[in-house]
């Protein structure tokens, strides 16, 4: 690792400050990305700005059938949340099944959806449940927030604050590991909004990182049932092919893995 | 059976240290004035060095030195040895092509070092060493055996035309070709036996130090085998004279083979302490791990078995490619010859057995013994080639098995090994009614109604440890004996010291080794310190691989603790005024048989030391030394079966049940080979399942990280059931045969067995990840 200047504000407001007042700044919550990259010397800034620790982005809200999460939240905070297994059980299934008791202790669902991994878990829920992405400048919407494999439409020094969740009819997810690193190697998010609207959002698959997958949301719009399923076919086509897995095999896969989070949706 | 004696469950006297943190291994060492080493690496697989310009890292802040390849040259430093020679079967010898510790002119495998810096701390190192500009010259890279062997190949050493290092034969090629005309079946398999990264948990490290005044140089370093080390390092090497220079292997992490082998950086760090006049340090990191350390396995074989009209085995014809990497490693030559092919009989009665093995350089890690090195590979080829003629046949695998088990011992099989003794009805009868294969149908019809593909898979493998009888393997071209020191020095209060020459790296020496000598005198395991790992204390002795620890090194501590045992009858016979026949040991004292006279072993210990009232002529203390060389190898062997279930939609294999039946002989402390089972096993199921070592085309690693690396973890094995059946070896004294490669050698077959058996398809190789077993379902449908 390069030497850095490590800061630990206590507020949102001071640290955008601190963004905007050194160059080369990087927000740390988690730090299961950024510390990795920096200790492998891929990463140089010159200032890392801490905000796991500041209060206002700590918490979890279920109120008005919408089930709030603050961005430095944990994922271990989110998995064991009442309010979050009552609310959305789906979101808290996610969780439990994300990285390993190590990475659960200090990830976060802000460093998740910010980062956009192409195999990260919550961008599926996200994009899946319709969520809104509160920044602090603005709201933005799941559907506008993910646009293509680590990149979003956060600007610079723009820095989330909380995700929104609408209460779902039903939603399930399922994931098949990777092999070596246990992210998901597919992963898919399944949700009927209680407006009879259905997404299903697969992550882990494809070469642009988390997609919609129109099919599913078709045949399960006419039938929510795994059954629905059995005759879709998915193309391999625009998706990642890599030692652990070819693009048809992902293809099978999202497809198998959208039927085990319908049977497994509440 | 003694509490603290052989055969008892003790808990590791070692564990306390490891699992509160107070091991101490090489990176745990610091000395005054110490600095240290980053390599520059060849980010290319094959590249010509054209030039190296240090005059920007040379300024950086706390760079000490810069030294490259060209400096190694010039001080005469010795290129990187192989220390067996393998002829090719036209009597040439094999053809290998000089491995300085960093390249001068060519580099061959990405990570290959061409500079060390030398700073002041670890980040100035490695920031001096971002600061040395390389000109490279990008060469084509033959990344894999069949780029290697394509004609118009990249060439990567002007000796070896066509990148092959040997081409060698075992065997009787006419004997094979005659029985083949006569056999009524016969069943032709190709494989490849995937390339495996070691992983260790500690990475290696070294701590060189050099004393101007003494001319003594000090190496702390991760080795398995510091004696073999410290001749490796003396005499070919020209850094050190033998007598001036101490090296200690500490606790060390983990070897699984890849520490036998002396590295460059440990060379380079020698050398560097000395041009630095002041102590160095290197620590790989684990991405230096994935690209440096000796790499295991990498075959692509075809072998064709030939049975009469009642399915007994006439005849084997194996062709084997092996993978050497780009340079021949310490032991390497001897890992897909005289530990492979002689394994080819595996536990059947084979009249005719032919094999060629092609050694060929890729730009790649070079490759060595890796935990069974040689005999994972012979085991896998056969145990698919036997399962596979089962389902030809349509016979019961088991049962074609148990036809062809050579049964009466001692057996010479063609392939020089000549089995000492054996029983492998008993260890697959055992296995059998353990995983009770007569419920196996009614449980897979079970399954397919819960929509389950279920599998069972047998593997019944032989191996030969006991590494080895020196006289055997020199004639089979080893540069060295593979012999085993002890000394035993009984201190004068009775306490007792065990220098042994084998070296523990997790294998639990300090608790076995005790059992043996708390056995024979009847004391408490406590009361003896095993003492390994540093030339300056223990004598000459050659370490540990090849599972030979107990078989070799134990039966050196058994040998000197006779003549201990002995001079000691004859003090007390001498001041018990008795006959020393009289004299039996017991419960640690020296007693006069049938009678209530007798002197504790502390009491004989301080008579010896005293030398108050010896024997006429004795010399004082007691203290005595033995070397010990095998009659034979040693031959562990079992039956594992383990039964699978596969997710069709997925592919994902799940385990519903693993039994390991072993037969190693005498146990010294069972819990102990439990443990050396279980972690067999683990990285047996590894590479069946998850672990491949890949480079793309262009020969950059794919999986140099756990990213891409597939290790096992708990999640992916089962409970194993364990069984033992005993045949005591002939071939030293108490009849061991040795454990800790059994489990990665038995496994691969066995699961591949099982999985191919569930999904109906045997065209599956290792790893098989759930995208391969899935494509294998989808083309057994088509």
């Amino acid at each position: 690792m390069y030497e850095t200047i490590y800061h630990r504000p206590s507020s949102i407001d001071e640290a955008a400050a601190l963004f905007a007042k050194n160059e080369d700044g990087k927000y740390l919550a988690g730090g299961h990305t950024l510390i990795p990259v920096m200790k492998s010397r891929l990463a140089a800034p010159s200032n890392v700005i801490d905000i796991g620790r500041i209060p206002a982005l700590i918490g979890i809200e279920a109120a008005g059938g919408t089930l709030m999460i603050k961005a430095a939240t944990t994922y271990y905070d989110i998995m064991s949340s009442t309010q979050v297994k009552q609310s959305i059980p789906a979101i808290a299934r996610l969780t439990s099944m994300l990285g390993d008791p190590q990475v659960r202790a200090r990830g976060t669902i802000g460093g998740s959806i910010a980062n956009n991994d192409p195999a990260a878990d919550f961008p599926a829920a996200v994009l899946a449940l319709g969520a809104t992405i509160r920044t602090n400048k603005r709201d933005i919407a799941a559907d506008d927030f993910f646009k293509g494999i680590f990149t979003t439409a956060l600007q610079d020094g723009e820095l989330i604050t909380a995700v929104l969740f609408p209460l779902a009819a039903k939603a399930g997810y399922s994931k098949f590991r990777h092999p070596a690193s246990r992210f998901a190697l597919t992963g898919v998010f399944v949700a009927q909004s209680k407006g009879g609207d259905v997404r299903a959002v697969a992550t882990g698959a494809s070469q642009s990182g988390v997609m919609r997958v129109g099919e599913i949301e078709k045949a399960l719009k006419a039938n929510w049932s795994a059954a629905a399923l059995d005759s879709v076919k998915i193309s391999p086509d625009g998706l990642l092919e890599d030692i652990h897995g070819t693009a048809e095999y992902r293809a099978n896969l999202v497809k198998v893995m959208a039927q085990r989070a319908v049977e497994s949706a509440e | 059976m003694k509490a603290d004696g052989i055969g008892a469950r003790l808990a590791r006297k070692e564990d306390k240290r490891f699992i509160t943190g107070k091991g101490r291994y090489v990176d745990d060492v610091r000395v005054h004035g110490m600095t240290y080493a980053h390599f520059v690496r060849s980010p290319h697989a094959h590249a010509r060095v054209k030039g190296i310009d240090i005059s920007e890292a040379m300024g950086r802040p706390g760079v000490l030195a810069v030294l490259t390849g060209r400096e190694l040259v010039d001080d005469k430093i010795g290129n990187l040895i192989c220390g067996w020679m393998v002829h090719s079967k036209d009597g040439s010898p094999m053809k290998m092509g000089a491995w300085p510790a960093m390249a001068p002119e060519t580099v061959r495998f990405v990570g290959q070092a061409v500079a060390v810096v030398i700073g002041e701390t670890r980040n100035q190192a490695r920031d001096g060493a971002e600061a040395v500009i390389v000109d490279y010259e990008v060469l084509p890279a033959a990344a894999d055996i069949k780029a290697a062997i394509a004609p118009g190949a990249p060439q990567l050493h002007p000796e070896a035309a066509g990148n092959a290092v040997f081409n060698w034969s075992i065997g009787d090629d006419k004997a094979v070709d005659a029985a083949m005309s006569k056999a009524a079946h016969k069943v032709t398999f190709e494989l490849e036996n995937n390339r495996l990264i070691p992983n260790a948990m500690e990475p290696r490290a070294a701590l060189a130090e050099y004393n101007e005044a003494e001319e003594h140089f000090t190496l702390h370093t991760t080795s398995q085998n510091p004696h073999v080390a410290r001749l490796v390092l003396s005499a070919f090497y020209n850094i050190a004279q033998e007598h001036k220079l101490r090296v200690i292997a500490p606790d060390v992490g983990g070897g699984f083979g890849s520490k036998i082998f002396i590295y460059p950086e440990e060379m380079v760090a020698l050398w560097a302490s000395k041009k630095v006049g002041r102590p160095v340090k290197w620590t790989s990191d684990r991405t230096e791990a994935f690209l440096t350390d000796a790499h295991g396995r990498d075959h692509l074989t075809k072998a064709t078995m030939a049975f009469d009209a009642n399915h007994k085995i006439l005849a084997l014809r194996v062709d084997t490619h092996a993978n050497f990497g780009a340079y021949m490693s310490l032991f390497s030559s001897s890992v897909p010859t005289y530990l492979y092919a002689t394994l080819l009989s595996g536990q059947y009665n084979i009249p005719n057995i032919y094999a060629e093995v092609t050694g060929v350089y890729t730009n790649t890690a070079p490759i060595d013994a890796y935990r069974g090195a040689g005999r994972p590979e012979a085991s896998y080829l056969l145990e698919r080639l036997i399962e596979t003629a089962a389902r030809t046949f349509k016979v019961d695998p088991a049962e074609l098995r148990r036809k062809n088990f050579i049964t009466s011992f001692p057996h010479q099989t063609p392939v020089i090994m000549a089995y000492d003794i054996g029983d492998f009805n008993a260890s697959l009868d055992a296995a059998l009614k353990e995983i009770d294969y007569a419920g196996f149908p009614a449980r897979k019809e079970k399954a397919k109604k819960e929509g389950k593909l279920r599998g069972i898979g047998f593997s019944c493998y032989i191996e030969a440890c006991g590494i080895a009888p020196s006289k055997a393997v020199g004639s089979l071209g080893a540069g060295v004996g593979l012999w085993e020191s002890a000394e035993v020095r009984v201190n004068p209060v009775g306490t007792i010291e065990v220098l042994t020459g084998s070296h523990s790296h997790g294998q639990g020496h300090e608790t076995t080794f005790a059992q043996v000598v708390a056995d024979r005198l009847g004391i408490p395991a406590n009361q003896i310190q095993i003492v390994h790992g540093d030339t300056d204390k223990v004598q000459f002795g050659m370490g540990t691989y090849g599972s030979r620890s107990g078989a070799v090194g134990i039966s050196a501590i058994v040998k000197a603790m006779e003549k201990v045992e002995a001079k000691a009858k004859k003090i007390a016979a001498h001041q018990l005024e008795a006959s020393e026949s009289d004299i039996v040991i017991e419960n640690g004292t020296f007693k006069v048989t049938g009678t209530d006279r007798l002197m504790p072993l502390a009491s004989v210990a301080l008579a010896a030391y005293t030398g108050h009232n010896l024997p006429d002529g004795m010399e004082p203390g007691l203290k005595e030394g033995a070397f010990y060389d095998p009659t034979n190898f040693t031959f562990p062997s079992g039956t594992y079966v383990c039964e699978v279930d596969v997710d069709a939609a997925t592919g994902k294999t799940s385990f519903v049940d693993f039994v390991a039946v072993d037969d190693f002989g005498r146990l010294i402390n069972p819990m102990i080979v439990e443990g050396q089972v279980h972690g067999g096993l683990v990285q047996g199921i590894g590479q069946a399942l998850l672990e491949r070592a890949v480079y793309d085309n262009s020969g950059q690693l794919v999986t140099a990280s756990y990213m891409d690396y597939a290790m096992p973890r708990a999640e992916d094995v089962p409970s194993f059931k364990l069984q033992h059946t005993t045949t005591l070896c002939p071939g030293n004294p108490l009849g061991i045969k040795g454990c800790g490669e059994a489990g990665a050698i038995g496994a691969p077959a066995a699961v591949i067995n099982a999985i191919t058996d569930a999904i109906g398809n045997n065209s599956l190789e290792m790893p098989a990840t759930p995208d391969r077993v899935w494509h294998a379902i989808q083309s057994g449908r088509a």
